[in-house]
């Protein structure tokens, strides 16, 4: 694929940007793309991390208008503004309400907003009903299939979690 | 509740026992993971009465865990403020769960379990930070531990987790896996020789920082360096501690080579430093505690080349703990004032010296 702004070199790098709900995606070569500023994985892992978050106040602050950073989240009330003062979410949904400002953060943190690591399965929750229950139960034992490899197990815990959900 | 530190085997101190693979030059792996309970605020919004519920949600399952029958509860809020920071001393908690950095001192439902190797604080900067501490080099041998006990307490209790971005954590900088490794090693052969610019900096390329004994925020000294994984998403647990691995085992690695050029060219200057080290050790009447971990460290090394050969690698671990402050005002019974604690500190030293020479030679 060619890059999309000198059309000669290969394209290395796919930019997916979302702006007001639409999405645009550029296909640059690394030396476009060093040009536009556009920081691989790679190069954000070899920036300290102190002098990262001295910067990201600043950037949060400048990608936001006034009426971002004071918006809220619905669980817990914390806002951007107490973010980017302290360093440390309000709670999980933070996560949520933030989803843009935070997949952007942790791409310059990390290198990467991926979790590829241990992929965790909720018990049953103590309040949740009969059904919600089942499907837990049912979600952990595909869980446990996988991982011991019985494909034929796995699949069928498969349709029966489809069914039942 | 009373303080009782010898209810933990051995004291909470058999990570620096020097037992592990690596002993002489790798003191202790530290590994732990970060987690969050669903449905309540990270640990800086909650109120008291969310700490109180999150403490007696964690030590209704984590009682009854298998993997923890031998630990003791210590309640942060229960305990003087020298027993927190000897907690801390002994790298059991952090100075932040100990309240030791803030002004108001500590959180009440700040909380820690644990039987010295394998635990947990609870309403520390994240609702859990489960933790294994292990003796020498062994990596996966913590993360073994750890991931049992994760996975015993994840299936009793609903943890924060988000399809994308994984476990999710206070600070963005732990979320994914949660995972933080730490290597405590010394390294006094890369300084000496002057390479030690070189190393950390290639490190902090391939995403590895480094910090000083008591982790975040403490300086090097006595040549003993903390170093872990700087990122915790994007990577698997196996990856990043495999990672972490090799790299420490490459670091070992300069670290022999460095000591046998130092054997080789100047072997003079060598031995004179670790004699003067020790002869100070042994009969110094006040030592100031950066004074004391430099020369530990000339020692330490002697041991490691085999010039002092009548001391053990525990004795001077041990060492690095017990002349801590806290501990040394424990030791007395009563607060010492900075004098004091000098003198207190050499007598200690000079004691377990001549316990340790008096062995060695019986």
């Amino acid at each position: 694929m060619q890059c999309d702004n000198c059309h000669e070199r290969e394209a290395a790098i796919h930019l997916t940007q979302i702006v007001d709900n639409s999405v645009t995606t550029l296909h640059l070569c690394p030396k476009c793309a060093a040009e536009k500023g556009v920081q691989t994985g790679a190069d954000v892992a070899k920036f300290p991390l102190s002098d990262f978050i001295a910067s990201m106040g600043k950037g949060v602050d400048a990608q936001l208008s006034v009426g971002d950073s004071t918006e809220a989240c619905e669980f817990c009330g914390a806002n951007l503004k107490n973010f980017r003062e302290s360093g440390r979410l309000g709670c999980s949904h933070c996560y949520e309400t933030f989803e843009n400002h935070l997949r952007d953060l942790l791409r310059r943190l990390h290198g990467s907003s991926h979790h590829v690591g241990e992929v965790y399965l909720s018990p049953v929750p103590a309040g949740g009903n009969a059904k919600e229950r089942e499907v837990a139960e049912m979600r952990r034992r595909l869980k446990g299939a996988v991982e011991a490899e019985n494909f034929e197990l796995a699949a069928e815990l498969r349709d029966k979690l489809r069914a039942l959900e | 509740m009373t303080f009782d530190l010898s209810l933990l085997r051995d004291g909470g101190i058999s990570w620096l026992d020097a037992s592990g693979p690596e002993g002489g030059i790798v003191l202790s792996t530290r590994v732990r993971l970060a987690r969050n309970i669903q449905g309540r605020p990270f640990t800086t919004r909650t109120k008291e009465e969310d700490r109180a519920a999150i403490l007696e949600q964690v030590l209704a399952v984590a009682g009854s865990s298998s993997h923890l029958e031998q630990a003791t509860l210590f309640k942060m809020d229960e305990l003087e403020r020298n027993d927190r920071q000897l907690l801390h001393e002994r790298h059991l908690v952090s100075k932040e769960l100990a309240g030791l950095e803030r002004e108001g001192g500590v959180r009440p439902g700040a909380a820690a379990l644990t039987d010295g190797e394998l635990g947990m604080m609870i309403n520390e900067e994240d609702h859990l930070r489960l933790q294994a501490l292990r003796s020498g080099f062994s990596l996966n041998d913590a993360y073994s531990d750890l991931e049992r006990l994760d996975a015993d307490l994840g299936a009793r209790i609903p943890f924060a987790f988000h399809p994308e971005f994984g476990y999710l954590t206070a600070c963005p900088t732990n979320a994914g896996t949660g995972l933080r490794a730490s290597v405590l090693i010394h390294l006094p052969g890369l300084v000496l020789t002057k390479e030690i610019a070189k190393v950390l900096q290639g490190l902090s390329q391939v995403g590895l920082t480094f910090r000083g004994l008591y982790g975040e925020g403490s300086e090097v000294v006595g040549n003993f360096f903390q170093l872990s994984n700087q990122t915790t998403l994007g990577k698997s647990e196996d990856e990043l501690l495999d990672h972490l691995g090799k790299l420490v085992r490459q670091v070992i690695e300069y670290e022999t080579k460095a000591r046998e050029i130092l054997q080789r060219d100047a072997a003079a200057v060598i031995s004179d430093k670790v004699w003067r080290a020790y002869g100070l050790l042994r009969y110094a009447r006040s030592l100031s505690f950066e004074e004391t971990m430099n020369l530990l460290s000339g020692v330490r090394l002697g041991v490691g080349l085999n010039l002092v050969t009548d001391l053990s690698v525990y004795t001077l671990n041990k060492l690095l703990v017990f002349t801590q402050p806290a501990h040394l005002a424990q030791y007395e019974g009563n607060p010492l004032s900075p004098q004091d604690l000098s003198i207190s500190r050499a007598s200690y030293v000079r004691r377990e010296l001549e316990a340790d020479a008096a062995r060695g030679t019986a």
